[in-house]
């Protein structure tokens, strides 16, 4: 097995073993879907229009919940500094944790979202936008999330700082993702989804060199 | 080891960590074979020495230098690939076995080595399968040296080896350097314990 892939291979053993948060971050996706139409009510009109919002704003929380533990789970135990010593590269490590957290919680919250959509009375048009749209923008989330997860290294429960960081860096792909599913919805074009895309390239691309940059400088530190 | 290392050389290395002085003109050459064993009071900055070694922390004046036979590597992140790396902190995750964390280090060093006949020789055979959130320190120190060994790296920087290891581990400790040197590598170890084999000793005082 090369590096590469025993370092994707064991991310993704961790994020399903107890304390992984790879489950978590599903139930608790699917746990605000269930609940915001039990706050808003029956109001099914309603409830199809903002469908697309609250579950990208569901999918960015949840994927930020197992955010901290990207890095800082093998900054604590010194298992960081074996990666650096390793024959990847600092990049090549980010851009696979970026990967594995990806594969644990954006691939699986884009596959429960069409069941949580049925809670919004979606109608038929929204579907495709909806999965789509997470499926090309919730890498996004991760990647950007990647680089405040490395910047919050040597605080100890920085959760909440990394939340203000990566929040306003996301919004973005907030933004289009709803759009995508509203203008589908009202029979629009495709503008929402590119502009996602592109959003979405660009941090997968960028997010590994910051993301390594801001460890590099925490080892040191 | 793919290339191979002759001689490294640190030269008036200085260390500072948040703007205080730890240590300041350490010295040292050593040559295929040798083994360094770096001793002084807690505080001294023997783990930031190894850690400036190693390539993860920056000194703050002077450098090292790893030359080989046709080669010369000053850049911190290059001398970090010929470093197999034993540190307080052991990097072996809980929730996974201990053949599955050996396992993952093997691949990740791309190592040749045999990681049961590996995990056999360092005595955790029998806890092949157990995870290691119930192994013992001293058995997850042996996980650490397993893992160490499968590294194969030709510098040894090694931070308190014999910590909580028993009369046998030590023991091993102690063979496994001393073959580690014979095959050409070359051990830096910070400790407060005699290493039971013959090393160079550099005792680190305060600036």
């Amino acid at each position: 097995m090369s590096p590469a892939r025993a370092l994707l291979r064991r991310d993704i053993m961790l994020a399903f073993r107890a304390g992984g948060g790879a489950m978590l971050a599903v139930a608790f996706f699917g746990t605000i879907a269930a609940l915001v139409p039990l706050g808003v009510g029956a109001d099914l009109p309603l409830l199809s229009r903002i469908a697309g919002g609250i579950l990208w704003v569901a999918a960015a929380l949840s994927a930020l919940l197992s955010l901290d533990r990207l890095f800082q789970a093998d900054f604590e135990d010194g298992g960081l500094d074996l990666i650096a010593l390793s024959p990847l590269s600092l990049e090549a490590a980010a851009g696979l944790k970026i990967l594995a957290h990806w594969l644990t919680t954006g691939l699986p919250l884009t596959l429960v979202s069409p069941l949580l959509a049925l809670f919004f009375n979606l109608p038929a048009e929204g579907y495709v936008a909806l999965i789509g749209g997470l499926a090309i923008g919730t890498p996004a989330l991760s990647a950007v999330g990647a680089i405040g997860a490395a910047l919050t290294l040597s605080v100890r429960r920085g959760g909440l700082i990394l939340a203000l960081i990566v929040l306003p860096l996301v919004t973005p792909a907030v933004i289009f993702g709803s759009g995508a599913v509203l203008t589908a919805l009202e029979g629009g074009g495709t503008a929402a989804i590119l502009f996602l895309g592109a959003f979405s390239l660009g941090a997968v691309a960028l997010s590994p060199f910051s993301a390594a940059a801001a460890v590099r400088l925490n080892l040191a530190g | 080891m793919k290339k191979s290392l002759n001689k490294i050389k640190a030269i008036d290395l200085a260390c500072e960590r948040g703007g205080r002085a730890i240590f300041r003109d350490l010295n040292f050459s050593l040559s295929r074979g040798a083994t360094l064993s770096l001793e002084g009071a807690n505080g001294a900055g023997k783990t930031s020495a190894l850690r400036i070694m190693a390539g993860l922390l920056s000194p703050s004046a002077g450098e090292i230098s790893f030359q080989g036979v046709d080669c010369e590597v000053t850049d911190g992140e290059e001398r970090g690939r010929f470093v197999g790396w034993l540190g307080h902190l052991d990097g072996i995750k809980n929730q996974m076995t201990v053949l599955e964390n050996a396992q993952f280090f093997a691949a990740l060093y791309a190592s040749l080595g045999n990681v049961g006949r590996t995990l056999e020789r360092i005595g955790l055979s029998r806890a092949l399968n157990l995870p290691v959130q119930y192994l013992s320190a001293g058995q997850r120190r042996r996980l650490a040296l397993a893992r160490l060994i499968l590294s194969n790296r030709q510098l040894w920087l090694l931070d308190e080896p014999l910590a909580a290891l028993d009369g046998a581990g030590k023991g091993l400790m102690a063979a496994l350097i001393k073959e580690h040197c014979e095959a050409g590598g070359i051990t830096i170890a910070a400790t407060h314990d005699p290493l039971g084999i013959d090393a160079e000793c550099l005792v680190m005082g305060a600036p």
